[in-house]
């Protein structure tokens, strides 16, 4: 895409829209002076009629011809209509940013009087002012000006206030800048593309409320014309000749559109960014050899297995061609058992949990040569099918318990709808499990908190109003993706705790997605660590410290402080950026990062490989961390 | 902050609440009221000459100038004012000398009689349609429909009352001849009015509908819907649409509002004897009081609406409840 053009330019729409308006300029300048003469021609013969071959759209009711009286208003109804908006969008720029220049004392007030006036329709304003300021023109001008300026007025305030609260200018400020200079060299340019948007957009209705003034008989007063007013004459004569008061309706629609089309354009309405460009194309995916599934698991031991994943890929569609945040992930959980995911972010280790839970949506694809879950195929894609079995046996739990919580419904009402639709459980009866489960993961007063929506709860009695939801049913298997990330260090201990509880009563299976890897050798058996989409390395939670032998592994574990660390020394980081997911390197995704990096690793992508510890996909997993590499790297 | 405002419980927000609503709306009231006051003190020149016209007799201005209170001090006339308006006295016209309350009345019911329609029509089509196409068109699907559907919505919203209403005379009372073209007689007439003020509104707030639901959808809460295994009807009607309606409904109130004063330019194509004939007619001949009192009435009802509408957000979304706006 081109840079050089601006935005408005890049979509057929804007196009148009300023197409239309530099027609509508052009018409302003010479229509005057090519036709005003005809415009004003009376023809005392050819009085009020019809479309004819001389007059396109008629004559009025002194003979003159109604098209070219349109074509000579367009300069008066948009010389009016840009003096009102100049007019309206200065004052409402003044009383906007008056509260950023004046003292508190004095700003607050202002912005309290603009809240007032937004409450009155404009056209009542305008009505308002035309009674005081008499029936003409200029009245007009100054009625609509006035009243366009507080709806300008609050966005220009909103912007400008978002604005001043950013560090660079309160710095600006502080260091005793004059408050006026402040906004017109910082406030201001970093406002200007919206507040011109919506001027553009505000012309629009500013030329529609003179045209209502004008047709009403208030606004432009006779000889001058314009649109309304030709409006206004030609509905007298609607039944005769419905063209007299068409044609400026015609006008008025057009330079409407030319407005907002080109504000609508400008704020990108349209969508002129990527996104449009998203497509599907297939691409080349990689594939790599992923490990065979291990021979020696028998028939008795697969009865145990909740979820069998295997070689799961999601991907979206991208500018060039599609991403695959998740590319070849094998995953086997069996009841009871905790696997914890860690990975930093944009390693597809949430990609990966959605996957499973089937909530990728489209346009993302998910596939898998097995995604088995209480052995049933999740892949065969039918909703009937599975719903009722995922409903009732898989339990998610999300990050962030102040949005995962629907904030208009009772807490109550959300635990008991999934059991009313899979379990049939009638109304009482879903709100006594629901009140009962919320007292299982131990709310105090389940009856009130059930009654409560969750903006009166705390963020840890949301996440365990979440967990309480999973346990409607009996579930197999919890997906937890980072549940104790948005919570504070003791509650995040507290839905730990009960996340363990349940999966020892009820045996259930425990998928647990987190960044933080201490969090996960707290609570799970195995940990596999992600990169770039890929499982690197699958060992034991007891090993993570002793034994982990992909570089990335040992990385992530540096980066957690311990009782150890040296106080005094900086702590570990992991130097480089994870890898962007549209732009792979040909061998090993971490090459990039990696101390240990060799051109095999460049070269060649390494596989997960099994051995005595558990599984590895590195060409160095052999080789001792060496100290002075690390060192050299940081 | 959370587990306190827990432990405070509901009722208080809702009382402080309706506390806060109330101020802002008498406030709102008394600007509203002494404005209209002041608005004929503002007139330039005299506004009875004004009224009566320069031929008239000077001894009749002078009488009619006692008759309303305009050599009395300027704050007994305002006091005057404010007594009258708790009592429903609006004066009398300067030309008619017709009680003024009366007028009002009459014509405040023509009015509404096409506003409430038009509200609710446009609010029929506008929810619908907007759920519907942000269920269709999420996440860059049917790019084509969306396209249509935002270009159709643009040029509908961009096109006046004024010409929809010529528009819909040419066609539909002139060309077809299927409803009147003008006047207040059965419920044939209601027709082309109605339509005139809801096509435009209509077609903005579907767009609105549309985009606040398109946010909705994407919102964590609905996530979690989904992960429940619900209905997409359930998901989308009970999980999304309340949530995305409350920002709608913000913006209803001034729609309302607006097209209670909109009626002003569908009122004069089809001569509706409405209030905003009354309006522009006394705009016109200066009938100051009436004017000053159909002023006061679009006001009020701008306010209450805009007041109403703040309490449906609350009854639908009790976090709006709180706050300090």
């Amino acid at each position: 895409m081109r840079r050089d053009r601006p935005e408005v330019l890049r979509t057929p729409v804007g196009i148009v829209g300023i197409t239309l308006l530099g027609v509508l300029a052009v018409l302003a300048v010479l229509a005057p002076l090519l036709w005003g003469e005809r415009a004003t021609a009376t023809d005392t013969y050819d009085i009020l009629a019809g479309p004819s071959a001389q007059h396109w759209a008629g004559t009025d009711n002194l003979g003159r011809d109604i098209f070219f009286r349109t074509l000579v208003a367009t300069r008066l109804s948009l010389v009016l209509t840009l003096m009102a908006t100049t007019l309206g969008v200065g004052l409402g720029l003044l009383l906007g940013m008056a509260p950023l220049l004046l003292p508190r004392r004095l700003g607050r007030p202002v912005v309290a009087f603009v809240n007032l006036l937004l409450g009155f329709p404009s056209l009542l304003m305008v009505l308002f002012l035309a009674v005081i300021l008499g029936v003409s023109t200029t009245s007009a001008v100054l009625a609509i000006g006035i009243a366009i300026a507080p709806p300008f007025a609050r966005l220009a305030h909103t912007l400008g206030a978002g604005v001043a609260d950013l560090d660079y200018v309160a710095a600006a400020r502080i260091s005793g800048v004059h408050p006026l200079r402040v906004v017109v060299r910082h406030v201001l340019p970093n406002v200007a593309e919206p507040l011109v948007v919506n001027a553009t957009v505000t012309a629009s209705s500013v030329l529609l409320a003179f045209g209502g003034l004008s047709f009403l008989g208030i606004g432009v007063q006779p000889p001058q014309y314009d649109w309304g007013r030709l409006m206004q004459d030609g509905l007298s004569s609607i039944y005769t000749n419905p063209l007299a008061a068409l044609v400026p309706g015609i006008a008025f629609v057009l330079t409407g559109l030319a407005f907002n089309l080109t504000g609508e354009a400008a704020a990108g309405t349209f969508g002129a960014k990527a996104r449009s460009r998203a497509r599907w194309r297939p691409t080349r995916t990689r594939r790599v050899a992923v490990r065979p599934s291990r021979p020696d698991e028998q028939e008795d031991a697969r009865a145990d297995v909740v979820l069998d994943v295997r070689d799961l890929v999601v991907s979206f569609p991208g500018p060039c061609g599609s991403i695959s945040p998740v590319r070849g992930v094998s995953i086997t959980l069996r009841s009871g058992e905790a696997v914890g995911v860690v990975g930093e972010s944009g390693s597809g280790k949430s990609m990966t949990a959605l996957a499973i839970a089937q909530l990728i949506e489209e346009p993302g694809r998910v596939t898998a040569e097995r995604l088995d879950f209480c052995r049933t195929d999740l892949r065969s894609g039918s909703r009937a099918a599975t719903d009722a079995l995922l409903g009732t046996s898989l339990a998610v739990v999300f990050q962030d318990p102040m949005t995962s919580l629907n904030p208009v419904m009772r807490i109550g009402g959300q635990l008991a709808e999934g059991a009313r639709r899979h379990q049939g459980l009638t109304r009482q009866d879903a709100a006594a499990r629901a009140v009962d489960r919320l007292r299982a993961v131990h709310l105090r007063d389940p009856e009130r908190r059930a009654r409560q929506y969750p903006h009166e709860l705390s963020g840890g009695m949301r996440q365990r109003a979440m967990i309480g939801m999973g346990l409607m049913g009996t579930p197999r298997l919890i997906v937890a993706d980072e549940p104790t990330t948005a919570l504070d260090m003791t509650v995040q201990r507290q839905v730990l705790d009960l996340l363990e509880e349940t999966r020892h009563d009820h045996g259930t299976a425990l998928l647990m997605i987190s960044h933080d890897v201490s969090v996960v050798s707290s609570i799970c058996d195995r940990v596999l660590v992600m990169y770039a989409g890929r499982i690197v390395e699958d060992l034991p939670s007891a090993d993570l410290h002793t034994k982990a032998r992909h570089p990335y592994t040992r990385a992530l574990i540096g980066a957690v402080p311990d009782m150890a660390t040296d106080l005094h020394a900086p702590l570990d980081t992991i130097s480089g950026h994870p890898v962007d997911p549209r732009h792979l390197p040909v061998g090993c995704a971490y090459a990039a990062r990696c101390p240990l990096v060799s051109e095999r690793c460049r070269q060649e992508e390494p596989t997960l490989e099994a051995d005595a510890i558990g599984e590895v996909a590195c060409w160095h997993a052999d080789e001792p961390a060496r100290a002075e590499t690390l060192e050299a790297v940081r | 902050m959370l587990v306190e405002e827990s432990a405070r419980g509901t009722r208080g927000h809702w009382g402080r609440f309706a506390a806060r609503r109330a101020r802002r709306l008498l406030v709102s009231l008394w600007i509203l009221v002494t404005a209209s006051f002041l608005m004929i003190q503002l007139v330039p020149g005299d506004p009875v000459r004004a009224a009566l016209g320069t031929s008239a007799p000077a001894d009749l201005v002078a009488s009619r100038r006692s008759q309303l209170g305009l050599d009395e001090p300027l704050l007994n006339q305002y006091l005057g004012y404010l007594q009258n308006l708790l009592t429903g006295d609006l004066g009398e016209s300067i030309l008619t000398q017709l009680p003024v309350a009366e007028t009002i009345g009459q014509r405040l019911l023509a009015t509404l009689s096409l506003a409430l329609p038009a509200f609710v029509l446009t609010f029929a089509i506008a929810v619908p349609v907007g759920v519907v196409m942000a269920v269709a068109t999420r996440r860059g699907r049917r790019r084509r429909t969306e396209l249509t559907f935002v270009g159709t919505s643009i040029v509908l919203g961009s096109i006046p009352e004024f010409v929809v209403c010529v528009a819909l005379v040419a066609v539909f009372a002139v060309n077809l001849g299927i409803f009147p073209a003008a006047g207040r007689d059965g419920i044939e007439s209601y027709v082309l009015p109605v339509l005139a003020l809801s096509v435009g509104p209509a077609a903005v707030m579907a767009r609105i509908v549309r985009v606040e639901m398109l946010a909705v959808l994407d919102a964590d809460y609905i996530r979690t819907a989904r992960a429940k295994r619900l209905s997409s009807l359930r998901v989308n009607l009970r999980h999304a649409l309340p949530n995305a309606l409350t920002a709608t409904l913000t913006l209803s109130g001034i729609m309302l509002a607006t097209m209670v004063a909109g009626t002003v330019l569908v009122e004069a194509v089809f001569a509706w004897p409405g209030l905003g004939g009354t309006i522009v007619s006394s705009i016109q001949s200066r009938d100051y009081p009436l004017v000053q009192s159909a002023v006061l009435t679009y006001g009020a009802i701008a306010l209450t609406v805009n007041t109403l509408a703040d309490v449906a957000i609350a009854a639908i979304d009790p976090r709006s409840t709180i706050g300090d706006s």
